[in-house]
C-alpha cells in the first residue's frame, strides 16, 4: 500500500459561491413526474394501447367502407375474413366497424363523465375544504346523503324519466360519480390549507382567490389526475353494464355492453360476437388501470427514490 | 454588533393585553391569555417558552393571521385589533413573518422566483424585467446566487430554503418582522449562518424583531430584551442580560437552569431546577397563578387570584406574587 506524506495533500480553495452551486438539472414538479412514469414500462405500454384507441375510435370509423348501420341479411353471422375482419352480426353489420364505434361511445362517457365530476368534485370539494366549520359539515353531509341513494335504482328511475342515450348515462353517473372526487379535493384542502406556506402568502395579504388558485389546487392536483385516471374506465364500465343490462344506448347505435349483449345468445355458434367486444371491454379496462396506477406511482412523492 | 443604539421611548409595536382563543367543541382554549409588551424601533425582542406555551400564536395574532379574541396591536400608533383583512393590506408590507419549517413554508409547485415575487405581485410592487431584478437583488442580499430563481425549493438545502423564507419576508421592506423558530429545524452550524444573516439584515435595513425560539443560549445571544412565556401567560420580561443573570421568577429560574455548561467541572456540579409534572392543559389552566402547580415556591395566595404584571425593577417586569 502507498504511503500517504503531506505531500500529497494539497488545500482546496474554498469558494463560497461553490458551494452554492447545484448541479442537478433543474425538474419542474411534473417533469419529474414524467421521468418516472417513463420508467414504468407497464404504464407506457398501457399508455401506448389507450392511444391507439382513442387513434383508431376516430378514425376507423371514418375510413372503413362498412357501417355500422347497414344491415346485410345475405351475409349475417359471417366468421372473421378479409372483408369482415371481425366477422358479421345476426343482422349482417361489420363487427369490425361496430367495435371502433362503440368505444367512440364508452371513450365518450368515459371522459364527458370524467370530465364533470373533475368540474363539480374540485369545485364543491373545494368550498367544503376551503372554508370549513359549518359550510363545510353541511357540504359533506348533504354528499353522504347522496351517496347513500342506491346507485342503480337512480340510472333506472332516470332512464325511465328521460330518452335512454349517451346523455343519460352521463347525468346517471355523474349524479353521484363526483362525490369521490369532492372527497379527495376537499381531504386536501383541509391537510394543505394548514401548511406554513399558506400562511406565508396570507401574511404578505395573499386574498382567498391566489390562496386557493396558486397554492392549494397545484399542490392538491397530484391526487386529482390519480383520481381522474381511475374515474375514466369506471365510467366506461358503467357504461358497458348498463348497456349489457339493456339499459343503455339503443340500436342501431353500438357500444361495447350492447354488442355483448346481443352476442350472448349466439355464444355458442358465433363466438366471435361475444369475444370481441368482451376482450375490448376488458383490455381497456386493464390498460385505463394500469396506465392510472402508473400515473399515481409517478406523481406520489413518498415513492420517490 | 455595531448597531445603532435603541430610542427606549420609541415604540415600534405596542401590545396591551392581547388575547386568543380558540374554540375546540364545548371547549376554550386560552393560547394566549392576556398578554402586553411593547417592542421599541430596532431592537430584538425574544420570546420564549415551552412548546405549546403560546408563543407562535401570540406572534401570528400580532400579524393579524389570527384575529385576536380581545386586546390591542398598536403598530406605529395604528390599533390594528379591529382592521379587516382589506385594510390590513397595506399594512402586511410593513410586518411580516420568518417561518419555522423550511420545508413546508415553501409551495413546492413554485419557482424561487415566483416565491419571491409573489410578494411583489400582490402589492404590485414590480413587473417584468423589474420583478425579475428585484428578485435577484434579493437573492443577493440572502447570500443566494441569483441564477437560482427558476429552481424548485426541493433542490435546496434547509438554511437555503430558510434564506428563501428571509427573501420573501424582505420583498416588501418591512420595518417589523416576527421570526417564528427560524433556526430549530437547521443544523447548529446553518443556524448560526441564518442568525448572524438575521443580525446584517437587521443592520443594514433598520428592521425590528420579534424573535421566538426554544434555545435560550441563541435567544440571548440575538436578543436586547427577552419576554418569558407560560401557559399563555408572559411571567418575565427584562433586558437579556438583566434576565439571565438575575432572573426573578422560579419558572425563568428553571428554564435558566436547564441550559448545559460547555464545561463539563461546572456541568457536573451545577444545580438544576427539575419541574415536578407537566405543562397543565390550557383547555383548563389552573386557578390564581397559573404555574402554582408546579411552582417550588407556591405560596397559599398563588391560588387564589392571579399575579399582577409588575415593572419591580426599571424595564425589569414579571408576573408573580413573591414580588408583589
Amino acid at each position: 500500500m502507498q504511503q500517504l506524506t503531506k505531500e500529497h495533500f494539497q488545500p482546496i480553495s474554498v469558494d463560497l459561491r461553490q458551494a452554492e452551486q447545484i448541479s442537478r438539472p433543474s425538474l419542474s414538479f411534473w417533469a419529474d413526474a414524467w421521468r418516472r412514469l417513463k420508467q414504468n414500462k407497464v404504464a407506457m405500454v398501457s399508455m401506448i394501447f389507450l392511444i391507439a384507441l382513442i387513434v383508431c375510435a376516430i378514425f376507423v370509423p371514418m375510413m372503413s367502407s362498412n357501417d355500422y348501420f347497414t344491415t346485410d341479411l345475405a351475409g349475417k353471422n359471417k366468421k372473421p375474413s378479409a372483408e369482415h375482419w371481425f366477422g358479421t352480426d345476426d343482422l349482417g353489420r361489420d363487427v369490425f366497424v361496430r367495435i371502433w364505434y362503440g368505444a367512440r361511445i364508452s371513450l365518450e362517457v368515459g371522459f364527458a363523465a370524467a370530465a364533470i365530476d373533475l368540474v363539480v368534485g374540485v369545485i364543491y370539494g373545494g368550498i367544503a375544504g376551503f372554508y370549513g366549520g359549518k359550510i363545510d359539515e353541511a357540504m359533506m353531509r348533504f354528499a353522504d346523503i347522496l351517496f347513500a341513494i342506491p346507485y342503480l335504482l337512480v340510472v333506472i328511475l332516470l332512464l325511465v324519466v328521460f330518452e335512454p342515450g349517451v346523455g343519460t348515462i352521463i347525468l346517471a353517473l355523474t349524479l353521484t360519480g363526483w362525490i369521490g372526487m369532492a372527497r379527495i379535493v376537499r381531504g386536501q384542502m383541509l391537510q394543505l390549507k394548514q401548511q406554513e406556506y399558506v400562511l406565508a402568502a396570507r401574511s404578505l395579504g395573499a386574498d382567498d382567490m391566489r390562496v386557493l388558485f396558486k397554492h392549494l389546487v397545484p399542490n392538491s392536483l397530484g391526487p386529482i389526475i390519480v383520481t381522474l385516471s381511475l374515474t375514466v374506465p369506471s365510467a366506461i364500465f358503467a357504461e358497458s353494464f348498463l348497456s349489457f343490462i339493456g339499459l343503455g344506448v339503443s340500436a342501431p347505435v353500438a357500444s361495447w355492453g350492447t354488442m355483448a349483449n346481443e352476442g350472448l345468445p349466439a355464444m355458442k355458434y358465433y363466438p366471435w360476437r361475444l369475444m370481441f367486444p368482451a376482450v375490448f371491454i376488458s383490455v381497456t379496462m386493464l390498460a385505463f388501470n394500469l396506465f392510472g396506477d402508473g400515473i399515481r406511482d409517478a406523481v406520489d412523492p413518498r415513492l420517490r427514490k | 454588533m455595531a448597531k445603532k443604539p435603541i430610542d427606549q421611548n420609541d415604540n415600534l409595536l405596542e401590545i396591551r393585553d392581547l388575547k386568543k382563543y380558540f374554540q375546540i367543541g364545548e371547549n376554550t382554549l386560552k393560547a394566549v391569555d392576556g398578554v402586553s409588551f411593547t417592542i421599541k424601533r430596532g431592537e430584538t425582542l425574544g420570546i420564549v417558552g415551552e412548546s405549546g406555551c403560546g408563543k407562535s400564536t401570540a406572534g401570528r395574532t400580532i400579524l393579524k393571521l389570527y384575529d385576536p379574541t380581545e386586546g390591542q396591536i398598536i403598530f406605529e400608533g395604528k390599533d390594528l385589533s379591529k382592521l379587516s383583512n382589506s385594510e390590513m393590506k397595506p399594512l402586511r408590507r410593513e410586518m411580516q413573518m420568518i417561518f419555522q419549517d423550511p420545508y413546508a413554508s415553501l409551495n413546492p409547485r413554485m419557482t424561487v422566483g415566483d416565491i419571491i415575487g409573489e410578494a411583489l405581485d400582490i402589492h404590485g410592487l414590480a413587473s417584468g424585467a423589474k420583478r425579475k431584478e428585484r428578485i435577484q437583488e434579493l437573492l443577493s442580499l440572502v447570500s443566494l446566487n441569483p441564477e437560482h430563481m427558476n429552481r424548485f425549493p426541493h433542490e435546496f438545502s434547509g438554511g437555503q430554503r430558510q434564506r428563501i423564507g428571509i427573501a420573501r419576508a424582505l420583498a416588501v421592506e418591512p420595518k417589523f418582522i416576527v421570526c417564528d423558530e427560524p433556526i430549530s429545524a437547521l443544523d447548529v452550524s446553518v443556524q448560526a449562518q441564518v442568525v448572524n444573516l438575521l443580525e446584517q439584515l437587521q443592520e443594514k435595513m433598520g428592521l425590528t424583531y420579534m424573535f421566538i425560539a426554544h434555545d435560550l443560549s441563541m435567544v440571548k445571544y440575538i436578543s436586547d430584551r427577552v419576554g418569558v412565556m407560560y401557559l399563555g401567560k408572559m411571567v418575565e420580561l427584562a433586558e437579556s442580560d438583566k434576565l439571565y443573570s438575575k432572573p426573578l421568577h422560579p419558572y425563568t429560574q428553571a428554564l435558566l437552569s436547564a441550559i448545559p455548561i460547555p464545561d463539563p467541572e461546572i456541568e457536573r456540579n451545577r444545580e438544576r431546577i427539575v419541574l415536578e409534572g407537566d405543562v397543565p392543559s390550557p383547555m383548563n389552566p389552573p386557578s390564581g397563578c397559573n404555574f402554582r402547580t408546579r411552582c417550588p415556591k407556591a405560596m397559599p395566595e398563588c391560588a387564589a387570584a392571579a399575579p399582577q404584571w409588575k415593572e419591580v425593577e426599571p424595564n425589569h417586569f414579571v408576573a408573580c406574587h413573591l414580588y408583589n
